[in-house]
């Protein structure tokens, strides 16, 4: 079966959990950008984490399904219609053969994601379907939907669980224009003179528009660099450094400017200085906020930050049972 | 200056451990990162996901559900210790030869829209102000250092495949170009580039800060699979490799591309063994010995 694609919507792809492995090489983990909220889709509709769903930003696709099909839309609120009829997020729909889903305006956050039985199956890419546009490979051609695409659906699957009609708000995710985002400092941070680390660590940030699966930059007060003189090979201005790996959700900060997360496209390298990263267990509210939320970064420990993964995982365990 | 004897550990959030081998690059520096990410990868530890030798660092990405951060430093360290104290450093690898068209016009057209704003001299081209902040004659002379000395692949990231390179020249002998005041928004694929002492290439059209300089005649990505030397991997350069530049004019770079486009394209190449000491003793006199091994085929 497929879905055929009469509106693309303004930036929709196919993702997973990623792409893992190939970093070394400079092919991002990629995968949804929000994955609780696609694996809480996935789970409405009897899939396993690991099924495929459709990522839209801002404005989803229009479109059909030719075949009986049961979906669900989990991550930022917005309005949902089949055949024009107002159906809830956060739960499971049965669609027949012809019926039409289309979105209304977001309401908060800027990604949401449909989950069908059986998974979107275009073929793997290195062990993922996630979309990666830049090295054009994964998803439908490598790229972001378009107009008249008709992207296969996956036969049915058993995941051996009860099925679940409708997400407990509890474990529905929070949209806040207000954030706290626990990071680790590290990396280059001794790089910051300590006025620097204090403007990170205690001045309000606000998520600029200039936000994507790569990244997200935000506006504020700036940092400061101590004077140093700069390694050979580094490049002069003291937010460089020798071209090297980032880590996924580091925070570089070209000129002492603007802080920017690099998210799960992100490049895999380069010369800005890294001066924290968001601990794993917040990517995923990172990749919640919309432009103009005021973000503060909060500093955590090791220990902290394997607590709060622990916690999530407690909370996925309880949900997948 | 002092030499560092241990690299800096530290973490990049709970799922990556960052190894700085040494601030500023060098090749040893280089050399003793990737022998750490080789060394390790044999170990083949549960738990580790991937590990990413840089130009002067390297980054393991792990999962800290399967192994403890403070085990994998251990061992990280334990590797870094016999790596230093190791007698033997060589590197089986092969040398390539990659056919540039420098200062071609579809380079040019593309800087000449990245000029005010962008670039620190405006007027003329990229190569232009290379040479001139390099102390050279002209353009042409520049090029010429470009591609007569070999290069190793010190790291590859940034987007899909992308190398950097890194001269294999003594530090004096060494060229170094500032990346553009802000980064352009477009780069054609397979544009030579180059930024503070690394050269690369554009695997893929992007946005790029490096200096452009001219444009590679063949594919170094290629996701299909299409040509012969990608039959394994869609990702044609590792690190270690070494790459020699041969400078073409249009007619060649055509016939290349015919090759391409016919799927019969492949890259001249030849195994070799580096070896760090030798390269570091007498880079002139080594060089040549590199670029012999490109002779016979």
């Amino acid at each position: 079966m497929t879905f055929d694609i009469l509106e693309p919507g303004l930036s929709t792809t196919v993702q997973d959990r990623g792409r893992i492995g190939y970093y070394r090489f400079g092919l991002p983990q990629g995968g949804s950008m929000d994955q609780y909220s696609a694996t809480l889709a996935n789970r409405l509709v009897g899939n396993t984490v690991a099924e495929a769903v459709l990522e839209c930003t801002y404005i989803g696709p229009k479109l059909v399904t030719n075949a009986d099909a049961v979906v669900a839309i989990a991550g930022a609120p917005v309005d949902v219609f089949v055949n024009g009829e107002l159906v809830p997020e956060y739960e499971r729909i049965a669609l027949k053969a012809g019926d039409e889903l289309k979105f209304g305006v977001i309401k908060g956050g800027t990604k949401y994601f449909i989950a069908v039985h059986g998974g979107i199956d275009v073929p793997e890419v290195l062990g993922s379907r996630s979309t990666y546009p830049i090295g054009a490979i994964g998803g439908v051609e490598g790229r972001a939907l378009s107009a008249g695409d008709r992207v296969p659906v996956g036969a049915s699957i058993d995941n051996g669980l009860p099925t679940l009609e409708c997400i407990k708000d509890e474990d529905r995710p929070v949209y806040s224009k207000d954030v706290n985002v626990r990071v680790m400092l590290g990396l280059y941070d001794h790089n910051l003179s300590e006025k620097g680390l204090d403007s990170l660590l205690n001045s309000e940030w606000v998520l600029t528009p200039v936000a994507d699966r790569m990244g997200l930059r935000y506006s504020g007060p700036g940092v400061e660099w101590k004077d140093r003189e700069q390694p050979f090979g580094a490049g002069q201005d003291p937010s460089n450094i020798v071209d090297a790996g980032y880590a996924v959700g580091s925070i570089q900060i070209p000129g002492g400017t603007q802080p920017i997360i690099l998210h799960r496209d992100a490049v895999s390298g380069g010369g800005y200085a890294m001066v924290a990263t968001v601990i794993s267990a917040d990517m995923d509210l990172v990749a919640r906020c919309a432009p103009g939320t005021k973000t503060r970064f909060v500093a955590v420990t090791m220990e902290q930050a394997l607590a709060a993964r622990h916690e999530n995982t407690v909370r996925a365990a309880r949900i997948w049972s | 200056m002092m030499q560092q004897t241990e690299a800096r550990y530290t973490w990049g959030g709970d799922e990556f451990l960052f190894v700085e081998i040494a601030e500023g690059m060098s090749l040893e520096a280089n050399f003793i990162s990737n022998s750490i990410a080789n060394a390790l990868e044999a170990k083949g530890l549960p738990g580790i996901i991937d590990i990413c030798p840089a130009n002067a660092s390297l980054l393991v990405r792990f999962d800290p559900d399967v192994l403890n951060f403070a085990e994998l430093e251990r061992a990280v360290r334990g590797l870094e210790s016999e790596v230093r104290a190791s007698t033997e450093k060589v590197l089986e690898t092969r040398i390539i030869e990659i056919p540039v068209w420098y200062n071609d016009p579809y380079t040019n057209e593309t800087l000449s829209r990245f000029r005010e704003g962008y670039h620190q001299r405006p007027e003329g081209n990229d190569l232009d102000y290379a040479a001139e902040v390099n102390g050279l004659a002209d353009a042409e002379e520049f090029i010429k250092r470009h591609h007569e000395s070999p290069w190793l692949v010190s790291m590859v990231g940034f987007v899909a495949g992308l190398p950097f390179l890194y001269q294999l020249v003594d530090r004096e002998q060494q060229l170094q170009v500032p990346k553009y005041l802000s980064p352009r928004t477009d780069t054609p694929p397979l544009t030579v580039g180059y930024g503070g002492c690394f050269s690369c290439i554009y695997s893929v059209r992007g946005a790029g800060g490096y200096q452009m300089f001219g444009v590679a005649a063949a594919p170094i990505f290629d996701p299909a699979q299409e040509l012969d030397d990608f039959s394994d991997f869609m990702i044609f350069f590792k690190p270690g490799d070494i790459v020699k530049f041969k400078p073409i004019d249009e007619a060649e770079y055509k016939r290349i591309r015919a090759k391409v486009d016919a799927g019969t394209f492949r890259y001249r190449q030849a195994p070799i063994t580096f070896e760090l000491g030798a390269a570091l003793a007498d880079p002139d006199g080594y060089k040549l010995s590199l670029l012999e091994a490109l002779n016979d085929i």
